[in-house]
């Protein structure tokens, strides 16, 4: 074995370990956890009110596609949520963060595993929710009297977790460049709804993408945005989405954000006092 | 009586003090607060853009509702968010038996303990929207319906103070509930439209369960020449019942408090 692999493998092994620690950890918050799967059901909420759009006929979307649509919607939302700033402005505010910079991983790995930890406690929840809500409209799974049955098949439900995780790396770092700022001026949890609300409007997470005029949805689609929710729910339930263009712009948002983001991180470092050490 | 609004100035103006060392935030604040609004008329036009109407109201209409809610989430924002935040650390950390031990109802110092200027711009443009409306809709509202218009708004801040009120009771059982703000937020966001938009269960979950209904819904409702005898009573039933509700049940989680770390 060479040198390069067996580090390779120890790395592996220490983000295993270090994945159980964190899943272990948020494990004992189960409860307040279950609440955060409330907490982001916003797009179940908005499946009730576009249901009767869909059945209107005002729309170019049916009311059973509009409900299916909504349900992956909640669960790609479960897998994109990121909180880290929060998080992050408290290891700066109270200088927790110092003895992290002595750890040979980088911080934000770290940071990213916790994520992890935390959505797989979730996710059987959000799963449960889900389930409740398939259960109380069975017409969503059947497709109802003469409709077909909902099945999009293996390749594109790993094609949207795929992408899901994606998206749920680019907005962490989207969020991470931001977080930066805490070593200039500590409160930046403020700053989170300049993230947070262009990616709840933009995302095709309260609304279907299909309502938006054609020039708003072109010009969109060159934000990193749609790629988040409406990319991933639109390969489910519709089969179908632009996945080399969806690969393309999203690796272009990355690549800028996991930059900057490096760079502000040692231009900060550097500005860092430590609080309350 | 007298002692208590001395105290609640006292309060609030230690707040405000605290709150400017953190002017930037209001900035940020007052930003999303906008951009926030953006969003919700632009989500509203994406609907009425098509000749759909939300449950049979019409664009303004729907504003109404949109006003009520932008209003309401800045009045929670800064008198009741601060201190549910709070209760729970008290809880947590055992120092609420400083509280109790003080020559004041404990539900009123735990209310008002705090202020956070945070929803003062949604405060604003909340009440900008309902006034647009008030103003400009064919035929107008009239002076009867806005003031029972404004009851019942004030009603919704009262059932809105209830609910919170209640779960945050809860952390006397479990300790870190802080997350429970959070859920019940996100619920009430159904109330940034008009409920008779939602599906039927919808409706019932939002009417009975969790009465968002009566803090946007039903305020809009007078506005437009929908509001009716029914739902006022309803209205003054329900807020009663929830304030009530929420005063016995702090009562009640009181006995079982043990302190922490004694």
């Amino acid at each position: 074995m060479t040198a390069a692999t067996s580090e390779s493998v120890g790395l592996i092994s220490k983000f295993r370990v270090m994945f159980s620690v964190h899943y272990a950890e948020m494990l004992t918050y189960r409860a307040e956890i279950a609440l955060w799967a409330v907490a982001t059901m916003q797009p179940l909420i908005m499946m009730g009110i576009w249901s009767g759009a869909g059945a209107s006929g005002h729309f170019d979307f049916d009311q059973i596609g509009v409900q299916r649509y909504f349900i992956v919607v909640y669960i790609i939302r479960q897998i994109t949520v990121v909180w880290t700033i929060f998080h992050f402005e408290w290891l700066v505010v109270t200088g927790r963060l110092s003895p992290m910079l002595l750890h040979p991983v980088d911080p934000s790995i770290r940071f990213i595993l916790m994520h992890l930890g935390e959505q797989w406690t979730r996710l059987p929840f959000a799963l449960l929710f889900a389930g409740l809500f398939l259960a109380a409209y069975p017409q969503t799974v059947t497709g109802g009297p003469g409709g077909e049955l909902w099945w999009p098949g293996v390749g594109n439900i790993l094609l949207a977790i795929f992408f899901s995780y994606f998206a749920f790396i680019l907005l962490f770092y989207m969020q991470y460049t931001l977080c930066m700022a805490a070593f200039w001026y500590e409160r930046v949890a403020a700053m989170d709804s300049l993230i947070f609300l262009p990616y709840m409007f933009l995302s095709g997470m309260i609304f279907p993408f299909e309502v938006l005029p054609d020039t708003a949805r072109e010009v969109l689609l060159w934000t990193p945005y749609p790629y988040m929710v409406w990319f991933p729910a639109s390969l489910v339930v519709h089969g179908e989405a632009p996945v080399i263009k969806g690969l393309l712009i999203m690796t272009c948002w990355l690549v800028v954000f996991y930059g900057l983001s490096r760079w502000l991180w040692h231009k900060g470092l550097k500005h860092y006092s430590a609080m309350g050490a | 009586m007298k002692r208590y609004l001395n105290i609640l100035r006292i309060f609030w103006s230690a707040s405000i003090s605290a709150e400017m060392e953190y002017r930037a935030n209001f900035i940020m604040a007052a930003l999303s607060s906008v951009m926030m609004l953006i969003g919700t008329v632009m989500m509203l036009f994406l609907f009425y853009r098509t000749g759909y109407q939300m449950g049979g109201w019409h664009w303004r209409d729907a504003l109404a509702v949109v006003g009520a809610f932008t209003f309401l989430d800045g009045v929670q924002a800064t008198f009741m968010a601060p201190n549910r935040i709070r209760v729970t650390e008290y809880i947590r950390e055992g120092t609420l038996d400083f509280v109790l031990i003080k020559p004041i109802d404990s539900q009123f110092w735990l209310s008002v303990r705090s202020l956070s200027l945070w929803g003062v711009p949604n405060i604003f443009l909340g009440l900008v929207i309902l006034g647009y409306v008030i103003f400009t809709r064919e035929p107008s509202p009239g002076l009867v319906n806005v003031v029972l218009a404004i009851t019942t708004l004030l009603l919704g801040v009262l059932v809105l103070y209830s609910l919170g009120y209640l779960l945050s009771t809860l952390s006397i059982w479990y300790v870190k509930l802080y997350n429970i703000t959070m859920a019940m937020q996100a619920l009430v966001e159904t109330g940034r439209y008009p409920i008779p938009a939602y599906k039927p269960a919808y409706q019932a979950f939002f009417t009975f369960v969790l009465p968002v209904a009566f803090m946007t819904t039903v305020p809009a409702q007078f506005l437009t020449g929908r509001g009716t005898a029914p739902w006022l009573i309803a209205a003054a039933v329900v807020t009663a019942a929830l304030l009530l509700a929420s005063i016995w049940f702090w009562r009640f989680a009181l006995r079982y408090y043990t302190s922490a770390s004694s």
